[in-house]
């Protein structure tokens, strides 16, 4: 008699599942814990730079003193006798490029969001939405580029005092570029405002203005908060527009019209040029790129607890 | 009487007035900067087509950096990015998937999966310039891989896996429970569902995020800068332990120059950029809506 896989009894079938149940248990139990180390990784990234950036500060301030770097107001490490290390003009520089940002994104962003939210066509919001959509993807160098052939250009024509590196350039396209982040965010916080809320205070005569701005607006502030810290968190960290359009002059001075230094734009300044493995200068960018993810991480920590402990729940 | 009441009744008519006035004032202050947005980005492309178009040619395409403009070529640059994007995407793909389905499916509820997802969610804001500094120790230096395609395609996948991880998660959570229900019902274990069930339909929205991940990873030059990938390059990587360039360092390279050739040369990269830029996102935005609608 012939049989088929098909014309196996039911007992039979159960035995073959058995025999072959040595192979799926195996399986079964080994790939969660492959999938467990790939989970890992991202942990050890985490520890990965946590311990790189305190090891290499570590021998960092073996060489310069600690109270030098907080203390001191002159960043001047290229200096072959007389190298300071003061983080402050750095710190600064950083401070006066996310000013400008902030001053320039903050209004527009939220400008953008609540015409999106409260007044935009379903049409307009369709267009709009691509728009700002292309402008978060416009790599950074692209950015770059735009500060320093156009927008530094086009403010020197108007101002001509204003050098050709300088902070109020770069600080704009800074704006520009955390826009998209701003106006997505707070939008998202504006529309999950459940639509009865709206309609009551409409109801109640309110015209949209008085709606948006004394009803939506502060149920969605967690949200709206939560998006500028992370605006600033990213203006914090932009490297390469500063880099391009910024200078690379460590400046302590309180103005904004000639070359400046950020944190990023010093670890870019030092990587392209050719200070070799092993010296002070190379242990340097490990200093301020630990000061750098010390500002940025406490900036995601905040939007974080904003938006968790101010969220209006519906 | 009656004048007193007709006087109140205009106060306010006056009142219902000025407020639609402001109003209208303020939605137009809002249409103004929604406009404005729209007219920078239409201003920042106008101004690169116009500055790099007349250099774009076969013979931009076909050859390498030259310290003469008219020479000058991005080839080298643009099959770098290749050589570069071919260890980022099986890297960050790999892990970020591998993370996603752990997470989502075999992880408890426990404060270790909430730490790991913190920690996924940190990391996403870490600038791109500190995974440069982990590249930079761990990869080039500690690992001893150089400036090599190897040592930035690892730290770039790092940069885009939290991106990956997350749209993975979101592509996984909308798998109806229904469908693995089912599939528990006719026998199937758990790793044959997630095989054969969860992934096959959670992949358009793995690989709608994913694409986007991998073209923020084609246009970020800071990491790539602080692990010390040339410019200057003259020839093609054979292995992937082989020094290269990118396209983003290349167009750094032309921007720092101060001749304005140099910058013209950078604005033609930058449409070659933005071009491969827009193909990746309008296949991500493809797949979204192709797979949208079921």
């Amino acid at each position: 008699m012939k049989t088929t896989k098909k014309e196996l009894s039911p007992v039979q079938q159960l035995l073959e599942k058995k025999y072959n149940g040595g192979f799926l248990n195996r399986s079964e139990r080994i790939i969660p814990i492959v999938l467990f180390f790939m989970a890992a990784v991202s942990v050890l990234t985490t520890l990965g730079i946590v311990l790189t950036l305190i090891f290499e500060t570590i021998i960092f301030f073996g060489e310069v003193s600690i109270v030098e770097f907080f203390t001191a107001a002159e960043w001047y490490p290229f200096s072959e006798t007389e190298a300071v290390y003061g983080i402050w003009p750095l710190v600064l520089g950083t401070l006066k490029i996310t000013l400008i940002a902030s001053a320039f994104a903050v209004p527009i962003g939220l400008a953008v969001a609540l015409y999106l939210s409260e007044y935009a066509s379903r049409r307009t919001r369709k267009v709009m939405k691509p728009i700002l959509e292309v402008l978060a993807g416009v790599p950074t160098i692209v950015y770059g580029f735009f500060a320093l052939t156009f927008v530094t250009p086009v403010l020197r024509d108007l101002f001509p005092s204003i050098e050709l590196f300088n902070a109020i350039s770069p600080g704009i396209v800074v704006g520009i570029m955390i826009i998209p982040t701003i106006v997505s965010l707070s939008e998202d916080a504006l529309s999950s405002v459940p639509e009865p809320v709206r309609h009551g205070a409409l109801a109640m005569g309110a015209t949209k203005w008085e709606t948006a701005s004394k009803v939506i607006f502060p149920a969605a502030l967690s949200g709206i908060l939560a998006s500028i810290v992370l605006g600033v968190s990213r203006a914090i960290g932009e490297t390469m527009i500063v880099s391009i359009a910024a200078g690379s002059t460590p400046s302590a001075a309180l103005e904004l019209t000639s070359s400046l230094q950020t944190m990023t734009s010093y670890i870019v300044q030092v990587t392209t040029g050719d200070a070799g493995f092993g010296t002070t200068i190379y242990y340097s960018i490990y200093a301020v790129g630990f000061t750098l993810f010390i500002f940025t991480l406490s900036m995601n920590v905040l939007a974080q607890f904003i938006s968790k402990r101010f969220r209006e729940e519906y | 009487m009656e004048k007193i009441e007709r006087i109140k009744s205009e106060e306010m008519i006056g009142r219902i007035d000025s407020r639609l006035v402001k109003n209208k004032v303020v939605k137009s202050i809002f249409f103004a900067a929604t406009v404005f947005t729209s007219i920078i980005l239409i201003v920042l492309l106008v101004r690169i087509l116009t500055q790099g178009a007349p250099y774009l040619s076969w013979d931009f395409l076909q050859n390498f950096a030259s310290r003469r403009p008219e020479q000058a070529g991005i080839k080298a640059a643009v099959i770098g990015t290749v050589w570069m994007m071919s260890v980022v995407i099986p890297t960050a793909a790999i892990l970020g998937v591998g993370t996603a389905i752990y997470l989502e499916e075999y992880a408890k509820k426990n404060a270790i999966t909430r730490w790991i997802q913190m920690n996924i969610s940190n990391l996403a804001g870490v600038p791109s310039v500190v995974f440069g500094l982990l590249g930079l120790t761990i990869f080039v230096r500690l690992f001893g891989f150089g400036n090599s395609v190897l040592a930035a395609g690892f730290t770039m996948a790092l940069l885009v896996l939290p991106v990956v991880i997350v749209a993975s998660q979101e592509a996984i959570r909308a798998v109806p429970s229904e469908l693995k229900e089912a599939s528990y019902g006719l026998g199937a274990t758990k790793w044959q569902t997630i095989f054969r069930v969860v992934l096959p339909y959670a992949i358009p929205g793995i690989a709608t995020g994913s694409i986007l991940a991998f073209s923020r990873a084609i246009g970020e030059t800071a990491p790539l800068i602080v692990i010390g990938i040339p410019t200057f390059v003259a020839f093609l990587p054979s292995d992937v332990f082989d020094s290269f360039t990118a396209l983003p360092m290349q167009i750094y390279n032309w921007t720092s120059r101060p001749q304005i050739e140099f910058h013209n040369l950078a604005a033609a990269g930058i449409i070659i950029l933005l071009g491969v830029l827009i193909v990746m996102n309008s296949v991500a935005v493809w797949i979204r809506n192709r797979y949208q609608s079921r």
